[in-house]
């Protein structure tokens, strides 16, 4: 190689510049054609929803869609607040404490991506082990906070961003 | 890859092969010299290349009104099934065509397991083979999708997940293929452009496989190398080409019983149901050719093992020709790896069966068992036996079990049995 380098002139200067420039133009002309199949600009622009949530009785869920994945929102009765919240750490595949997934003071409201963390599937719910939900696609058991017990799925299920626009609207995104 | 030279007779045609040598290849095919031993079970390379084209012709008609929409695939399928002439029977001989396709290349892969057609030196004809196979089942998968019924969402939505195990990047790539945040419109109009194109890239991908076939020259039962063109071997027209269309003529009996009397025992009838976001169905399940994966991908109790197992059990058949160590090709030869054989066959179709049973109870406790014999089979099974095992005596020729049966009785009977 010590000989070779010496050797170096214009015509390996060429060779090693045509293929730089050759690559940065195949890269420059291959990432629009990959970047072309992520989310377009109409699917970007359903990224926010509100929703009424006034009708909710205690210990009811209402789902809605948001981006084409079902949100389940669930007014908790202070029963099952109790029963996620003794639940130890310990006994947590994904370990989180139930007041982190919900919004201080609006304790009662657990508002979740109903989709199982998984492979995708929707959970059924007052399913499963743990009266939360339950996967029926490979068995993952859900609590009453959305954690995972039991089951395939790695995660929680998935808390989106969304905020209190009043007492009886929020806006999911 | 001429035998012999040829020349047209005509003077139009060797004008023309001189330009274009195409009646050389057309000579080539028709003289091509075939072990005369060949069984039915190697009849099923023509049955393949008969179930592409159906494949393609039908999909070419069916696309012509079919519309790729999520708000109109469901109703442009109804509308296929109902008001298109004779649209019912295209669609029905496509979607049963495709179950027939994979029972057909899963014939043709455990015969090749069992004869060791996949052994030096075939390797390169065994993994184009497989590259096919893969691309069967892309294809397969997206078609299942096309009439945005309920398991084609669902299995849409399960299948493109998986890919949300791979670390750090799974989700990105998941929403890459989805066009979207969930499986919707834009996954639907890609699936229905890539289901159109694959079935063009198996078709050059079978033109490979031919091609590396005529190479080393057709494997056979008794799995020798034997001289071409010699007494052991007889031209592929008339001898082969009739056998094949006996071949043919059978299975298309058993296709057209499918389609006419009984065209959705194969299908899910879930999916006569418009693809729904919000709801699952209770139990969601692949298509039959895909069970014995999916039974792999839930024996574990774990997202990323799972994903990773069932893909392994694909691609560590990319590496069999390394993993078998036994110079000797056919089973028949082979009493302990027979019995092995049959046991990965029978593995197979329990897993088949398990892949559609609820994931509970004893069936992951058989997904299980059946997923480590599986594996164990590819990995220690084939590389040990390969060393310890005790072949029977291998023929000389082709001719010599049956012209010379004095010499070695039982061995002649044991290959004639077989033949």
């Amino acid at each position: 190689m010590s000989k070779e380098e010496k050797k170096v002139n214009r015509r390996d200067f060429l060779f090693t510049a045509s293929y730089t420039i050759g690559a940065v133009g195949v890269g420059a002309v291959i990432w629009p054609m990959i970047d072309q199949m992520n989310p377009d600009k109409a699917q970007q622009a359903l990224a926010t929803t509100e929703v009424d949530i006034s009708a909710i009785e205690p210990g009811k869920s209402i789902t809605v869609l948001w981006r084409g994945k079902p949100i389940f929102i669930k007014k908790r009765t202070s029963e099952e607040i109790a029963e996620a919240r003794a639940v130890k750490l310990d006994d947590l595949p994904d370990p989180q404490k139930d007041e982190d997934r919900v919004k201080d003071g609006k304790d009662e409201w657990l508002v979740m991506l109903g989709v199982c963390t998984h492979l995708g599937c929707v959970p059924l719910k007052d399913k499963g082990d743990f009266n939360g939900w339950f996967c029926p696609c490979h068995g993952s058991h859900y609590d009453v906070s959305g954690r995972i017990r039991k089951g395939p799925a790695p995660t929680n299920m998935e808390i989106p961003k969304f905020e209190f626009v009043d007492n009886n609207t929020i806006k999911i995104g | 890859m001429s035998e012999h030279e040829y020349v047209p007779k005509s003077k139009a045609g060797k004008w023309f092969n001189d330009r274009l040598p195409l009646l050389t290849l057309g000579a080539h095919l028709t003289d091509y010299p075939t072990p005369k031993n060949l069984n039915y079970w190697w009849t099923f390379g023509g049955i393949l290349t008969f179930c592409l084209i159906t494949q393609i012709v039908t999909g070419i008609i069916l696309a012509m009104h079919y519309v790729a929409h999520a708000d109109l695939a469901f109703a442009s399928v109804e509308h296929i099934m109902r008001d298109v002439n004779y649209g019912w029977l295209i669609r029905y001989i496509h979607s049963n065509g495709a179950s027939m396709f994979f029972l057909a290349v899963y014939i043709h892969i455990f015969r090749s397991l069992f004869y060791g057609s996949y052994k030096s030196p075939r390797e390169v004809i065994w993994i184009i083979g497989l590259m096919i196979y893969l691309l069967m089942m892309a294809a397969a998968f997206m078609g299942y999708v096309l009439p945005w019924g309920q398991m084609s969402f669902w299995g849409a939505t399960v299948i493109t997940n998986l890919f949300s195990a791979i670390p750090l990047v799974g989700d990105s790539i998941t929403t890459w293929l989805w066009g979207a945040y969930s499986v919707d419109n834009p996954t639907l109009n890609r699936f229905f452009s890539l289901h159109y194109l694959i079935p063009f890239l198996i078709l050059g991908l079978v033109i490979l496989h031919i091609w590396a076939l005529h190479v080393p020259g057709n494997n056979n039962p008794v799995g020798i190398d034997i001289k071409k063109p010699s007494k052991d071997t007889v031209p592929f027209h008339p001898y082969i080409t009739i056998k094949d269309a006996f071949a043919l003529l059978v299975f298309m009996i058993i296709f057209a019983g499918f389609v006419f009397f009984t065209p959705n025992v194969l299908g899910h009838s879930d999916n006569y149901i418009p693809a729904n976001p919000l709801v699952t169905p209770a139990h969601i399940v692949p298509e039959w050719y895909l069970l014995p994966f999916y039974a792999i991908l839930r024996s574990v109790p774990d997202k990323l093992g799972g994903v990773i197992l069932m893909f392994s059990a694909i691609f560590i058949l990319f590496v069999l020709p390394w993993l078998d160590t036994s110079k000797v090709r056919s089973a028949v030869f082979r009493p302990i790896y027979r019995q092995f054989f049959w046991i990965l066959v029978i593995d197979v179709l329990m897993l088949g069966y398990v892949g559609a049973m609820p994931a509970e109870g004893i069936y992951l406790v058989l997904a299980r068992v059946g997923t480590i014999y599986y594996f164990l089979h590819f990995i220690v099974v084939m590389p040990v036996v390969g060393y310890l095992e005790k072949t029977d005596p291998i023929p000389m020729s082709i001719s010599e079990p049956v012209l010379t049966g004095g010499a070695e009785p039982s061995l002649a009977r044991k290959v004639n049995d077989k033949v």
